[in-house]
């Protein structure tokens, strides 16, 4: 469940930024741990952040997100790093990004939607993906943040939030496949109904 | 292909996005057409897959509690009260003085009456468990549970719905903290036992006055808030993060 939390000008009480900043702590940690990959990394990135943002509190401009602020310090924090810096340099480079959105065939394997055993494949799979694709997708669908939200905080147009999810997807997809296929074939071993052996 | 232009939407038809004029034809679309129905479908299940895999790192209590108390308020003072707050402390020095006796003892013993508080907590939810009949209403349905107090407690509360939660309803009994009766709750999640207790605010002698206040020193993690007269506490082993959720469905519940 996700929800704006838009902050008005009576808000704006010295202890606010607590109130309004620790209830998005567990969803912040996981977006940093999921960018870092690296627990030490993670807490690092997230205690810069609120401490950037608690220092920039009083600019913070009214009426605005706040969860879409922290996210944004978070990125941002997390780019000038080592390791963002590092994760950035290996980032593809992709002349379609501001293309139309693809009309792709999105054979995603079934399968994956309905093994709990497959959810650490997943993981993995959204481990290996470069970056810039990791970050929109957990935008999208774990923190169900709407196109509009993600172009804010990436600063791009929301044809690219569009086309470059798109790609996500994709590449998602198409790197789960061949492993989900291995792992059917090797159950299929298993249980003696692999006719062709 | 047909449907070729249609399959082209079909992501921003299941992220939520398609503007309302174009909603409605693309949805009679999709439910005439399997092919586009079928895509749209793995595509949801997909969206779900990744929204379970990708909730997978949990912050340390450590960690929480490090960053609560590096970003709580500091108290601030004005420049421009500056000098009159400098003129009142000569004030404050003599009456400070002739005061300070029975100021420091009050506070002191606010102080050390809310730790006894926290350490009661934590006795109760530790007797509790040890006990060999936990709860005396036994029962997952919060529609048993909650007309048991009736006529046991002077206060009546609401049990959150737990339906789509980790937490289950384990059941409750009464209890007494500084003599006032009050609901002990017990819920479980992954194994874990969380007590949840529930006293009239204006019965405790003393004021909790902060929510949310995260005493130190506890073997536990706990929250504990005021909410519409009541007093609340959320304890047990559990992690920090289920703690709060518990508190949160509580609170939404009330």
């Amino acid at each position: 469940m996700f929800y704006h939390v838009d902050v008005s000008a009576a808000d704006l009480q010295p202890d606010s930024f607590e109130e309004l900043a620790m209830p998005l702590f567990d969803q912040l940690y996981n977006f940093a741990h999921w960018l870092t990959q690296n627990r030490e990394e993670a807490e690092d990135l997230v205690q810069e952040t609120y401490a950037k943002a608690l220092k920039g509190f009083s600019s913070f401009r009214l009426g605005t997100n706040f969860r879409a602020w922290m996210y944004r310090i978070l990125r941002n924090t997390f780019l000038t790093s080592r390791t963002g810096l590092k994760a950035t340099m290996t980032v593809p480079l992709d002349p379609e990004e501001d293309g139309p959105e693809l009309a792709v065939e999105y054979d995603t394997p079934e399968t994956i939607v309905f093994e709990r055993a497959n959810r650490e494949l997943l993981q993995s799979a959204i481990d290996e993906l470069p970056v810039n694709f990791r970050e929109i997708l957990l935008l999208c669908e774990v923190e169900e943040m709407s196109y509009q939200e993600i172009a804010e905080m990436l600063s791009i147009p929301i044809g690219t939030v569009m086309s470059r999810l798109s790609r996500a997807r994709k590449t998602l997809s198409g790197r789960l496949r061949p492993q989900l296929q291995g792992r059917a074939g090797t159950a299929a071993i298993a249980k003696g109904t692999n006719h062709g052996l | 292909m047909v449907c070729e232009s249609w399959k082209a939407k079909l992501d921003t038809y299941v992220d939520g996005e398609l503007p309302e004029a174009e909603l409605r034809t693309f949805d009679a679309h999709v439910r005439s057409c399997p092919s586009c129905s079928a895509d749209a479908l793995t595509r949801v299940q997909m969206k779900r897959a990744i929204h379970a895999a990708g909730k997978r790192f949990t912050p340390s209590a450590e960690f929480r509690k490090r960053m609560q108390r590096s970003i709580a308020p500091t108290p601030r003072r004005s420049f421009r009260l500056g000098w009159m707050l400098a003129a009142a402390a000569a004030v404050i020095l003599v009456v400070g003085t002739l005061t300070s006796a029975y100021l420091g003892t009050r506070s002191g013993r606010e102080l050390a009456y809310r730790d006894q508080v926290f350490s009661e907590i934590a006795d109760l939810h530790v007797a509790t468990l040890a006990s060999s009949s936990p709860v005396d209403v036994i029962s997952t349905d919060r529609h048993t549970v909650k007309p048991w107090f009736q006529g046991k407690i002077p206060f009546a509360f609401n049990l959150p719905e737990l339906q789509n939660s980790e937490f289950s309803l384990l059941g409750g009994r009464m209890t007494y903290l500084d003599q006032t009766p009050g609901a002990h709750l017990i819920y479980d999640v992954r194994k874990h036992h969380i007590s949840v207790l529930v006293f009239q605010e204006r019965s405790l002698p003393v004021s909790l006055d902060k929510n949310s206040l995260s005493p130190k020193k506890l073997p536990f993690n706990m929250e504990t808030w005021s909410q519409g007269g009541l007093r609340y506490f959320v304890i047990g082993d559990a992690s920090a993060a289920d703690i709060d959720r518990l508190a949160k469905l509580f609170k939404a519940a009330s």
